[in-house]
């Protein structure tokens, strides 16, 4: 159960982190005219196609003392950032990306320019037009990015094991656990953990799936 | 005197703006106007394509002229030679969208409240209460744009607009689909409201019967440029541009051979197509032989069962109705008299006429009916 725990803290954590940094990313993303912006854009999804393996072997050895991420976490705080929660946290971060700033951009992109205009000529800056009628009109994309990240971040395993290894109370997130349960023949306790893990991940797609499809909605009606 | 010239004067809105609309076909569109609005309604009217709403961005500061300059009173809102760009949340120019624009999730009161964040709470109420009562809807404050109907969405679309004040108001469309005694209605609140504060509004309408409505002024747009402006009687009754006359509801259009011109009479007789009828229309720019388009209202055609004597109207062509047809309380008769006219009587004249496909007509037309188009 420690290990659920860890799962659901680094998760927590994640898509609180990636609602904060995505929505200016996202916000750029969908409103920006420069030209280039298709680079950005590829390297947001990018942790779509590469195997964790990758995204976790180039996380690592940033991390790691002689990486440049490494050194300057090690002169801040003293010691290292691999294979520690900070570490794992920065990791699942980049990993979850997409999954956080696609629905973002998708929802913010759905808001009807003429809108954004009357605010404008109301006297609203960017900002205020931002909080009072971007956000509002596009709850549901947030709700979907922060779920969605909240998920993903749960059921990885790829770049945990790369950055985390395998250290209880620390980096042994479900996912680690039901594989080591596995390893050492101990089917009864894997199940146990992977049911877990499955009826959590469909409870929040379902979640997903209801609010964007307006079955209900967890702000008051409109 | 002196006062009242610069009264009006530090309210105008004055503004000059070129900009090339680049799309992604090979034509590309470009605005070149030069535009003076002075307090009370200006129509802006044109048909679409014209660049109207193209216009009213630029002046709203929601797009950006690539040379000019705009200006209201003594402010400078644009100027490209000084590198002047004030955004528009900066304008104080109102801006009632053809969709409206109000904001789905919030109450028609919070819409009007939105541009007030600057003021004190009991301020900011005390102006809300005003204008949702000097437009009618003071029931409506807590429902939703989306529980409310057309005609009070526009209400509280004008006192969103309205009750932040601002020098200038820009309407771009915003009565379309409301029958005419909601509109009548609407526009009386909205003259009311600025006999007080005397602003310059910019009203864009490709309906005619909102011009005969509302018309002080016009400014016609027509690709681009200005073609004409001032009174809608002079600049709508004779439009000099085919595309502005078919919206200023002309629904004869005949391109005509000049056969000569007589300067004394301020006339020029031309010949129908290619047909043998003549007529009379007013002096224009032309010589003998030169080819001129002439427009005709249909409802400015007489029709008459017998050939006509004694009568003022110049132009007597004899010809046979083609086909008959009733729309509404009107009657649409085609006749072929070697070009065809459309002409339009009442349901009364058809009975009384007992006009039927087939029948033999005379048609009369006033020679200042007739009306040169380019």
């Amino acid at each position: 159960m420690e290990a659920l725990w860890l799962s659901m803290k680094l998760a927590g954590c994640v898509a609180a982190i990636l609602l904060v940094i995505g929505m200016p990313v996202a916000y750029w993303l969908a409103y920006s005219s420069w030209r280039g912006k298709f680079l950005l854009e590829s390297v947001v999804a990018l942790p779509l196609v590469l195997p964790p393996t990758v995204l976790g072997f180039y996380a690592l050895v940033a991390m790691g003392p002689r990486g440049p991420l490494g050194k300057l976490w090690i002169a801040l705080f003293g010691h290292g950032l691999a294979f520690t929660f900070g570490g794992l946290i920065l990791a699942s971060v980049l990993y979850s990306f997409p999954f956080a700033v696609q629905p973002l951009i998708a929802s913010f992109e759905g808001v009807d320019r003429r809108l954004l205009d009357a605010s404008a000529v109301l006297g609203a800056g960017s900002l205020r037009t931002f909080w009072r009628v971007i956000l509002p009109l596009s709850l549901p994309g947030v709700v979907t990015a922060a779920v969605l990240s909240f998920a993903h971040t749960l059921g990885e395993f790829g770049v945990v094991l790369m950055v985390g290894g395998n250290l209880a109370g620390v980096t042994r997130t479900v996912s680690i656990d039901i594989y080591d349960h596995v390893q050492s023949l101990e089917y009864g306790e894997a199940n146990r953990m992977a049911l877990v893990l499955l009826v959590i991940s469909f409870a929040v797609l379902s979640f997903v799936y209801a609010v964007n499809r307006r079955v209900w909605t967890p702000w008051p009606a409109k | 005197m002196d006062s009242v010239a610069s009264e009006v004067n530090s309210k105008m809105l004055s503004a000059r703006i070129r900009k090339q609309r680049r799309s992604a076909g090979a034509s590309s569109f470009i605005l070149d106007v030069s535009v003076e609005v002075s307090p009370g309604i200006t129509i802006l009217f044109g048909a679409s394509g014209a660049g109207k709403s193209t216009l009213l961005d630029c002046l709203a500061g929601l797009a950006q002229p690539d040379e000019g300059r705009i200006v209201t009173g003594n402010d400078v809102l644009f100027d490209s030679a000084a590198g002047i760009h004030v955004p528009a949340p900066k304008r104080r120019i109102a801006y009632v969208f053809q969709t409206l624009a109000l904001f789905p999730h919030l109450s028609a009161e919070e819409n009007v409240a939105y541009g007030l964040r600057n003021l004190p709470e009991a301020e900011r109420r005390s102006r809300v209460d005003a204008i949702l009562k000097a437009f009618r809807v003071e029931k409506l404050r807590r429902q939703k744009p989306g529980e409310i109907s057309g005609g009070e969405r526009q209400r509280i679309a004008l006192a969103r607009s309205l009750v932040t004040e601002p020098r200038v108001l820009l309407l771009d469309e915003p009565l379309t689909g409301l029958d005419a005694e909601l509109k009548a209605a609407i526009v009386d609140d909205l003259r009311a409201w600025n006999a007080a504060k005397e602003i310059p509004i910019l009203y864009v309408t490709h309906s005619r019967d909102e011009v005969d409505a509302l018309g002080e002024r016009v400014i016609a747009l027509d690709n681009g440029r200005v073609v004409s402006s001032g009174v809608p009687m002079e600049v709508l009754n004779a439009p000099r541009r085919k595309k502005l006359a078919q919206a200023a509801g002309f629904e004869n259009f005949l391109s005509a051979t000049v056969l000569d011109l007589r300067e004394a009479d301020g006339v020029m007789r031309v010949r129908l197509g290619e047909s043998a009828c003549e007529i009379e229309v007013p002096l224009g720019y032309a010589v003998a032989g030169s080819r001129v388009q002439v427009a005709v209202r249909a409802g400015d055609v007489l029709l008459a069962t017998e050939h006509p004597h004694g009568l003022s109207a110049r132009n007597v062509l004899e010809g046979r109705i083609v086909s008959l047809e009733q729309r509404g309380t009107m009657a649409i008769a085609r006749v072929d008299c070697g070009v065809t006219f459309v002409v339009h009587i009442t349901p009364g004249a058809v009975r009384a006429l007992e006009l039927t496909a087939g029948r033999p007509v005379w048609l009369l037309l006033k020679t200042h009916s007739c009306h040169l188009v380019d």
